[in-house]
């Protein structure tokens, strides 16, 4: 058994064609699951922080009965936080009904370890069972059951590796939450859906017009986006699981930068109806439409603040586009206020989900990606990149995932708010632009 | 190939419902990869009906006559500027007669920008430059029902915008006659 030396502290790119989700893709079109796509994300980690938390997980009991090893995802999910270090278990296989060998693990230098079951259900289905102990402590640190179709293995891997950081940070972990973005080949644009880690994608629309600015409702079930299919912006509300969508706005001129409100039951919309770009609100179906904001200039870009209250927004109002702040019944219910100070150019807003820091796109040398400290005023900028668009939290507020451009090419990437992690997400061929990182799913 | 000599061959009609059936699997796995859209026609595709330009559909129209004043349909913007330049005045008059005489057309005006700025924001300032012609349209007298201002901001370049003259080139208000 050997460590694995540093070379993970510093970037670790996994090579589509020897990544087992590769294996699994093919194995799954065989089985008729035709809706993956072949074009698999590549994901790489750089600027990882100092301590890695060491931990061993070793192949489960009876893993070889799956067409891929979940074990393969738990160990690339904690690697891709940027957190955690794997030591090479080897080739042990450790069920939960033998104890482990606590100490044999900390002599590896390994924290923690993670053992498990695989059982095989009627029908199709797998029953996963894992245990995480403390190696230095020697305790148990409890584990979880989870019961996945052929399909959904991915998804057992993820929501292990979620039960696994919160045990040993106490933060929620974002595996088991998915990401949306818009790729473009040649002249076609698809909406694509997939795991938190850019692979096992899905598309959930095609057109050869532009797509963008997609948005999750809070509760994962539908996406809110702006498409050009008949030659004008018009936001349109898809539903995931059926791929049935409802025109959300067509009005006379522009409809775009849909963002929903915190209880889901209204969005905030921008449109030209009356000249000028401004702000509105509507119910999720699309009725009750109310102006929310009353100037001459552009006004866009609306985000719901955590407690439905305010609407923070890009203006230029001033002369060059900044943030604001209003009361979400809007502008004559109270001034706007100008949230942004430090930069020429400040647009697209985002809040994070505890509320308190706003991330955003302003222009210094480039456009790059800042953190606002929405109660002391401080900005941090967090990329090195010139062409940052797009911010998005991860639901647990720990990293922001934006589009950005790499040489020539088009990629998504994300930071830790503390700006020490960072990843690329790159599809080999194919423009990835105008993410947005899902909620929670439970 | 008549129907009945298609049904008379075995083979064939093994082959045709082959056929079917593949059609059939063809079907569902559209359905299961995402709504697609219907593609539009190739003179929908083209985007904008820009100066030079022949939409074949409107193959006889002046606006597709290279002798009429109203052959050029696009209006260039300088950087940072949202205003019409006043040597496209003849242009905007020449659009505005034509738009007066012809009730029963309708235009769409479509904005763009270059690809400095983030993607919302540039969807607005492509609207103020399609809105700029529509206003001075407007003053003209063009009723409104007859004109969409509307934008794609940076979504579709004409150019690519790896230099100063793309950009330019992208920095533009189409008008579409439909």
């Amino acid at each position: 058994m050997e460590l694995l030396k540093s070379k993970y502290r510093f970037v670790k790119a996994i090579p589509a064609l020897l990544s087992p989700i590769y294996l699994f893709v093919v194995f799954g079109i065989s089985l008729g699951v035709s809706s993956l796509s072949l074009a698999q994300m590549q994901i790489e980690i750089s600027g990882v922080g100092q301590s890695l938390y060491p931990i061993a997980v070793t192949s489960f009991v009876a893993e070889n009965n799956l067409p891929s090893k979940v074990t393969d995802v738990v160990r690339s999910d904690l690697v891709n936080t940027g957190k955690f270090f794997n030591i090479d278990p080897g080739s042990t296989v450790q069920g939960i009904s033998e104890t482990p060998d606590l100490s044999f693990w900390s002599a590896r230098r390994a924290q923690a370890l993670a053992i498990g079951d695989v059982k095989s259900l009627p029908g199709g289905m797998f029953e996963i069972t894992y245990r995480l102990y403390d190696t230095v402590k020697k305790e148990s640190l409890g584990g979880t059951t989870v019961q996945v179709s052929t399909q959904d293995l991915r998804r057992a891997g993820h929501a292990i590796a979620d039960d696994i950081v919160q045990r040993l940070t106490g933060e929620r972990g974002i595996f088991s939450t998915r990401l949306s973005y818009i790729t473009k080949n040649n002249k076609q644009y698809q909406l694509m859906i997939s795991d938190s880690d850019g692979q096992n994608s899905r598309v959930a629309l095609t057109s050869i017009e532009p797509i963008i600015s997609p948005v999750w409702s809070p509760d994962g079930k539908n996406v809110a986006y702006v498409s050009f299919e008949t030659k004008k912006p018009v936001v349109y509300v898809h539903e995931l699981a059926t791929g049935k969508r409802i025109v959300l706005a067509n009005q006379k001129g522009n409809n775009s930068a849909p963002a929903w409100s915190p209880d889901g039951s209204k969005l905030a919309i921008s449109l030209s109806r009356d000249g000028n770009t401004q702000i509105y609100s509507l119910n999720a179906d699309g009725s009750n439409l109310k102006r929310l904001t009353a100037g001459s200039a552009v006004d866009t870009e609306p985000q719901w603040s955590r407690d439905g209250r305010s609407i923070y927004f890009t203006s230029d109002r001033g002369g060059s586009p900044q943030i604001y702040r209003m009361s979400s019944d809007g502008e004559t219910f109270g001034n706007a206020s100008r949230v942004t100070f430090k930069h020429s150019y400040a647009t697209s807003p985002r809040i994070s989900p505890d509320g308190k820091s706003l991330a955003y796109i302003a222009r210094s040398g480039g456009y790059k990606l800042q953190l606002l400290d929405l109660k002391t005023g401080d900005v941090v900028g967090l990329t090195q990149t010139n062409h940052d668009e797009t911010p998005s939290f991860a639901a647990n507020g720990k990293f922001i995932l934006y589009a950005t451009r790499i040489g020539s090419r088009n990629v998504l990437a994300a930071v830790s708010i503390d700006g020490s992690v960072k990843q690329t997400l790159s599809i080999p061929g194919s423009d990835v632009r105008e993410p947005a990182w899902g909620p929670f799913m439970n | 190939m008549s129907t009945n000599f298609f049904f008379k061959n075995q083979a064939l009609v093994r082959r045709f419902a082959f056929f079917a059936l593949a059609l059939m699997t063809v079907g569902l796995t559209a359905c299961s990869s995402g709504v697609k859209l219907d593609d539009v026609d190739e003179n929908a595709k083209s985007g904008s009906n820009s100066s030079g330009s022949v939409d074949s559909k409107f193959a006889n129209q002046p606006w597709n006559d290279p002798k009429s004043p109203i052959y050029n349909k696009s209006f260039y913007f300088d950087f940072d500027s949202y205003t019409v330049k006043s040597s496209d005045q003849a242009l905007i008059d020449a659009h505005a007669k034509f738009l007066k005489a012809n009730k029963n057309y309708r235009i769409s005006i479509q904005g763009n920008t270059d690809d400095s700025g983030t993607s919302e924001y540039n969807l607005a300032l492509g609207q103020k430059r399609s809105e700029a012609v529509r206003k001075m349209l407007s003053l003209l007298g063009v009723p409104d029902a007859q004109m969409e201002a509307v934008s794609f901001g940076k979504e579709k370049p004409k150019s690519p915008n790896a230099d100063d003259a793309g950009r330019a080139d992208n920095r533009r208000a189409d008008i579409a006659y439909q």
